[in-house]
């Protein structure tokens, strides 16, 4: 049966991992490092990297990584979420590394295992992996053994985890490139993001020399395979997020006094949190099963990933607000983090697909069809 | 120096896996022929044999070994095609009754209730509720006074399922109205058939009658029957309460198990009834009706790994939740349909069964998943308070002799 608990192993890399972050990256240093032109955190990946080789987690120990898989990368991911940490885990360690897992490009991966470089998959933040190939890759223009070689040009908005990369791997109609990110023609531009602390960037290329590592359905399952890993260990981040926001609120309800009490002593507000708690203890179990599906290489898997982002994405949208209104007028200020929270969270709900477009695939996953036209 | 029923529960408990319990379930049905036996001598036989419930006791029907292990002795008897103890009919005892009665009941108890219990043999029902003690259940008013070796006992008990047909009932009873009120309690094993216990149905929003109102007229209870110390009752029902929010909300089901396979049936069999609006319901009910599944699941794993705690009113809330969504829902979608009801008529029930009955049923049974076995309101209380560490509630009878308590 699916283990949906943490093994010891998982709760000793939670620990490491939790004390890193404790330690490298408090919500103090993040406030701040959001406000500066490096929004992410080289320091800290590379000590994330290198000191505990969590970026290899889902790669092969022959091609250097450390053999793990899903379930243990779940286990960061939660740690990341808890601590809204701006690295480039879930765009390079999962989501890039599992498209070129599906490549089977061991040169690139090595690099990635070892955390010395970073990659991004260069497609939008918010495409499902039910879609069929994204209209970014469709506008990309790419010219066959020109002067320069193969080369790239158009534009993809909206890429997360792109700014620190190293290594661009671009879905196009003429299959999966991959560009160095600080090659003549690539432009990376900074958004002004939702997520402060998951920086997006508009990317142009202008005749960017690309080298093609997949082709055809090979592209094309690689960069749904990639899609699909993202949005079920997204689920985990989510939780992450969500189990700071309530352990935050009960930390508040067992410090604050209004009227002479504790507002944590006042029903309707710890009815509140006990909501909140309970959604919680629903997404862990959800992010869980989706974890350990793709770990199984589960049949069930598309199902639980898109029950993870139907479920987990709003569940933890709705934690966090109700973090920041049970805070009250501290909740709104720009000091207190909670804000960060709240904005990885919604922008997460956005990611690899909202709610509704994961409902309507599990619509055609579970055999519920929508009504006829 | 003679072995007690539980010694040895931790000897044998690591030293039996899946394949072993399997192996004894197989050993065991060579000796004894389902197809040939009478059923209860079966069963007797199966309870002795440890392969009753084989997290317990060696000598209670267990084998003292993990709680996991149950799902395979029950699907080998299953398989075999063997009768069965009609667990349905006899919830009460099993998921209440007997984890309290192992748990707080000396060695004589244990060895006189937990058999007959477990074949059936005798039918159990809980004397808990009473029209003026919901909630706050340790308020409540049915005196037992002491008379030598017996105990008397005048008050109303309110609903209480299959108190009709019971043998037995777990009873919580007020010992002394001197001391705050949860100091006052004690737990009994009362006799259901003796003189003065008086059972009259209680008629429901359904129109029938699945519970019973059970008056106690100077009812004689042996002390021998008292469960735990006097003045213990408290202390002793929190045993059987987070049982029953287990067996209410728990279990580990397959996917579109319940209420949600009903309504997912009747969206692919009858596509007249599908609307845009009713489809994106229907599937926000779906993942609802997954995400309670798996978090049944798991809630499921950490119990085999330790005891039911807290965590369980969780699932209680997340079920009745559900329940009320899904069942609403299937009245919308089934539009006309949905506005007829099967019987009004006052009648007993046979069992609760959401599914065997009209949408309307459900719809309004339903209603009930939140209220009984703990309002979701005092849940969240609990979640609060024990899981999450908060404040309890202000409580202005707590160091208040019960007799003075306002009510």
């Amino acid at each position: 049966m699916t283990d949906l608990l943490y093994s010891d192993v998982e709760d000793a890399l939670r620990a490491s991992v939790r004390s890193l972050l404790t330690d490298r990256s408090p919500a103090s240093l993040v406030l701040k490092r959001v406000e500066t032109p490096d929004a992410y955190d080289t320091e800290l990946w590379h000590a994330l990297a290198s000191d505990l080789g969590v970026a290899g987690l889902l790669i092969p120990e022959s091609l250097g990584g450390a053999g793990a898989g899903a379930r243990e990368a779940a286990v960061v991911l939660e740690e990341l979420g808890r601590a809204v940490a701006p690295v480039p885990y879930l765009g390079s360690a999962v989501v890039a590394t599992t498209a070129l897992l599906h490549c089977g490009d061991t040169e690139l991966l090595r690099a990635l295992a070892s955390g010395t470089r970073t990659a991004a998959l260069v497609i939008p933040f918010t495409t499902p992996s039910s879609s069929e190939l994204s209209r970014s890759a469709r506008s990309l223009h790419v010219t066959v053994d020109g002067p320069t070689g193969t080369t790239i040009t158009g534009n993809v908005t909206s890429v997360a985890d792109a700014l620190p990369a190293d290594v661009l791997l671009v879905p196009t109609a003429d299959g999966l490139f991959a560009v160095d990110a600080r090659a003549d023609g690539v432009f990376v531009t900074p958004v002004v993001s939702l997520d402060l602390t998951r920086q997006l960037a508009d990317i142009t290329f202008d005749g960017a020399v690309g080298r093609r590592i997949a082709t055809g359905a090979a592209a094309t399952d690689a960069v749904r395979a990639a899609l699909l890993a993202g949005a079920a260990l997204l689920a985990s981040e989510q939780v992450g997020i969500a189990s700071w926001c309530v352990d935050t609120t009960v930390d508040y309800f067992k410090t604050r006094y209004q009227f002479g009490r504790l507002i944590g002593s006042y029903q309707a507000l710890k009815h509140r949190v006990a909501d909140m708690w309970v959604d919680l203890a629903q997404a862990r179990a959800v992010a869980r099963y989706a974890a350990d599906c793709l770990a199984t290489g589960s049949d069930d898997t598309s199902v639980a990933a898109a029950v993870a982002q139907a479920f987990v994405g709003p569940a933890t949208v709705r934690i966090a607000e109700e973090c920041l209104q049970l805070h009250g007028g501290i909740g709104f200020t720009w000091e207190h983090p909670i804000h960060l929270y709240l904005k990885r969270a919604k922008s997460d709900s956005l990611a690899y697909g909202t709610a509704a477009i994961h409902r309507a695939a599990l619509a055609n996953l579970v055999d519920l069809p929508s009504p006829a036209a | 120096m003679t072995s007690q029923p539980g010694d040895r529960a931790s000897q044998s408990a690591d030293i039996i896996d899946a394949t072993g319990i399997r192996t004894r379930v197989r050993d065991f049905l060579k000796e004894h022929d389902p197809t040939a036996m009478d059923r209860l001598d079966f069963l007797r036989a199966r309870f002795d044999a440890g392969l009753a419930w084989v997290h317990f006791p060696i000598g209670l029907g267990g084998l003292g070994a993990s709680r996991a292990l149950q799902e395979a002795v029950v699907d080998e008897f299953a398989t075999a095609g063997a009768p069965e103890n009609n667990p349905r009919r006899i919830g009460i005892g099993l998921g209440m009754a007997a984890p309290t009665i192992l748990r707080h009941g000396t060695n004589e108890q244990r060895l006189r209730y937990l058999r007959p219990l477990w074949t059936g043999e005798e039918v159990w029902c809980q004397l808990f509720s009473e029209p003026g003690a919901g909630s706050d259940l340790a308020g409540l008013a049915t005196r037992a006074i002491r008379d030598g070796d017996v105990w008397i006992v005048n008050g109303q008990k309110v609903w209480t399922s299959m108190a009709h047909e019971a043998q037995r009932a777990i009873l919580v009873a007020r010992t002394d109205p001197n001391v705050p009120k949860h100091q006052g309690l004690t737990y009994f094993l009362a006799d259901m058939t003796v003189p003065g216990v008086e059972v009259r149905p209680l008629r429901q929003i359904t129109g029938e009658a699945e519970f019973n109102e059970v008056f106690l007229t100077d009812v004689r209870i042996p002390d021998s029957d008292r469960l735990g110390d006097v003045g213990d009752g408290w202390r002793v029902a929190q045993t059987t309460l987070m049982n029953e929010r287990v067996a209410i909300g728990g279990g580990a089901q397959p996917r579109e198990a319940g209420m949600i396979g009903i309504l997912a049936d009747t969206w692919r069999s009858r596509p007249e009834v599908r609307t845009h609006a009713t489809h994106d319901a229907l599937l926000q009910g779906w993942v609802a009706a997954e995400a309670g599944r798996l978090f049944g699941i798991r809630l499921t794993q950490q119990l085999a790994a330790g005891q039911p705690g807290p965590e369980g009113s969780a699932s209680k809330i997340i079920f009745a939740r559900l329940m009320q969504q899904l069942t609403g829902l299937e009245i919308e979608m089934l539009g006309e349909q949905g506005l007829r009801h099967d019987d009004w008529t006052m009648r007993r029930a046979e069992a609760v069964d959401f599914l065997a009955k009209s949408p309307s049923y459900r719809f309004l049974r339903s209603k009930g998943t939140s209220i009984e076995g703990g309002t979701s309101e005092i849940l969240r209380n609990i979640i609060a308070e024990r899981v999450l560490g908060l404040p309890t509630e202000m409580r202005v009878d707590k160091d208040v002799a019960w007799k003075d308590i306002p009510r």
